[in-house]
């Protein structure tokens, strides 16, 4: 059994929420910069140049990359071979969410939550979204996106007939992305969610985010496929024209019942903020 | 480029300005976003005096994060104008010039820019660290307990943004589609 100490938990969470609201990942970055090289519409062109400068200038000056420093996702994967020391902690939400407040507070992160209906603030940036897998082997793993709601907000998730299969999820997607238009900061990120149960495609698709940059799965000629025919649809950064709408897509499954086809379509800004950690 | 200056002095000023044009905004413009506007609206509805004066203004829909020591501002970019749209035409009957923020508006708004001869100004999305270079002072105007979505009153120097809708009521947005 190897022991994980709340304390290093916290100081890692917080570290990391910090550091992906300054510095975006290489992957992210790379997407972009091939972007801003292909693009030739004049205003979409202008628009990535200054997104890239605006990246250099907020790894350069620490500060958040957008004022939206998003709604903390995390997935956390739990080794059985674990044993959690949760100290004067009562579970690991609680651990995790120290770590979240804390480095909002230091990192100058705007606080962005409030109770849903209400809307009041919790001036905390908490309490953030947990989801928790198990695996087996002795290591904790946390993976961190810190999601901005612009992109969130046009994220949407349906029940298809079970027949309806490949074209049917390509028209939902195709649909989804036109009625977002220029509203979540293309160009995006797209995570589909396929299979399971309502609940389960919805996760899925935010998982997917976790896979961007990733070019080996099973499904990348079906991915590439739909970022082309996404980019058709010529919305372009900003929503300004242009050849480039999406600059990565992936897709996750799990079986599904006979009777359904559940896809959930989760959309992100080009700020795709994403960082992990392994103890 | 061209510059324009909040509040303006002139109508004329904005006449000038069309669809697709890079501007630099200088002088004083105000934050504001979903909350701030629910409490404008109330506050109109309930004929009482605005906590600023909204005659000429330009409204920047953003909600800034928090300043780091050391700095003017943190982090200042646009969020989703189109949010907005429901609460927009009631501040443009008592005068509002300007809105900016990122993304299309619905058709209402565009009639509305023509008939009130007042422009929408885009700038750029998730580039609130590039957009933290042109804003000079920071200003709690009221709302304080709404944190970040408080009405600020910003003092900008060459702040960056291409015209939306101009006062004659086009859309950048419908000439750059196919």
């Amino acid at each position: 059994m190897k022991r994980i100490y709340s304390d290093e938990i916290i100081e890692k969470v917080k570290n990391t929420i910090i550091e992906i609201n300054y510095k975006i990942p290489c992957e992210v970055k790379k997407y972009i910069k091939s972007a801003y090289e292909k693009e030739k519409e004049k205003y979409s062109k202008k628009y990535l140049k200054i997104i890239l400068e605006n990246i250099e200038i907020a790894e350069r000056n620490k500060i958040p990359i957008c004022q939206d420093t998003g709604l903390p996702v995390l997935f956390v994967e739990i080794g059985m071979d674990i044993k959690i020391e949760k100290g004067k902690y009562r579970n690991l939400d609680e651990i995790i969410n120290m770590g979240i407040k804390e480095g909002s507070k230091n990192g100058y992160l705007r606080n962005s939550i409030v109770s849903p209906i209400e809307r009041i603030n919790t001036k905390t940036n908490t309490p953030a979204v947990i989801h928790y897998i198990l695996n087996e082997g002795d290591k904790l793993k946390i993976t961190i996106i810190a999601k901005g709601f612009g992109s969130e907000n046009k994220s949407l998730i349906k029940m298809l007939n079970p027949n309806e299969g490949k074209k049917g999820i390509e028209n939902f997607l195709i649909e989804t992305v036109k009625k977002a238009g220029s509203l979540p900061c293309p160009p995006l990120f797209i995570g589909i969610g396929i299979g399971g149960s309502f609940e389960k495609s919805a996760i899925l698709s935010k998982y997917a985010l976790t896979k961007i940059g990733d070019e080996t799965s099973e499904y990348r000629d079906w991915e590439i496929e739909l970022i082309n025919k996404i980019n058709r649809l010529k919305i372009g950064p900003s929503g300004f024209g242009g050849n480039i709408t999406v600059l990565d897509l992936k897709i996750e499954t799990y079986p599904t019942h006979i009777a359904g086809l559940p896809v959930a379509i989760n959309i992100c800004c080009w700020a795709h903020r994403i960082g992990s950690f392994e103890i | 480029m061209k510059k324009i200056f909040f509040p303006i002095k002139d109508e004329k000023d904005l006449e000038k300005l069309k669809i697709g044009d890079e501007v630099s905004i200088y002088g004083k413009i105000f934050t504001a976003r979903d909350a701030a506007h629910k409490k404008l609206i109330e506050i109109i509805k309930n004929k009482h005096s605005l906590p600023f004066e909204i005659k000429n203004a330009l409204i920047y829909y953003a909600g800034p994060s928090p300043t780091p020591i050391g700095k003017v501002v943190g982090s200042i970019g646009p969020t989703t104008s189109e949010r907005m749209d429901k609460f927009t035409i009631p501040l443009l009957k008592i005068g509002l010039k300007g809105t900016m923020g990122k993304g299309e508006r619905g058709i209402k708004i565009i009639k509305a820019c023509k008939k009130y001869k007042a422009i929408y100004l885009i700038t750029f999305g998730g580039c609130g660290a590039y957009l933290n270079q042109f804003v000079k002072k920071i200003k709690l105007v009221c709302f304080e307990e709404l944190g970040p979505e408080a009405i600020y009153e910003l003092e900008v120097s060459g702040f960056p943004a291409i015209v939306g809708i101009d006062v004659n009521g086009n859309n950048f947005f419908y000439k750059r589609r196919v």
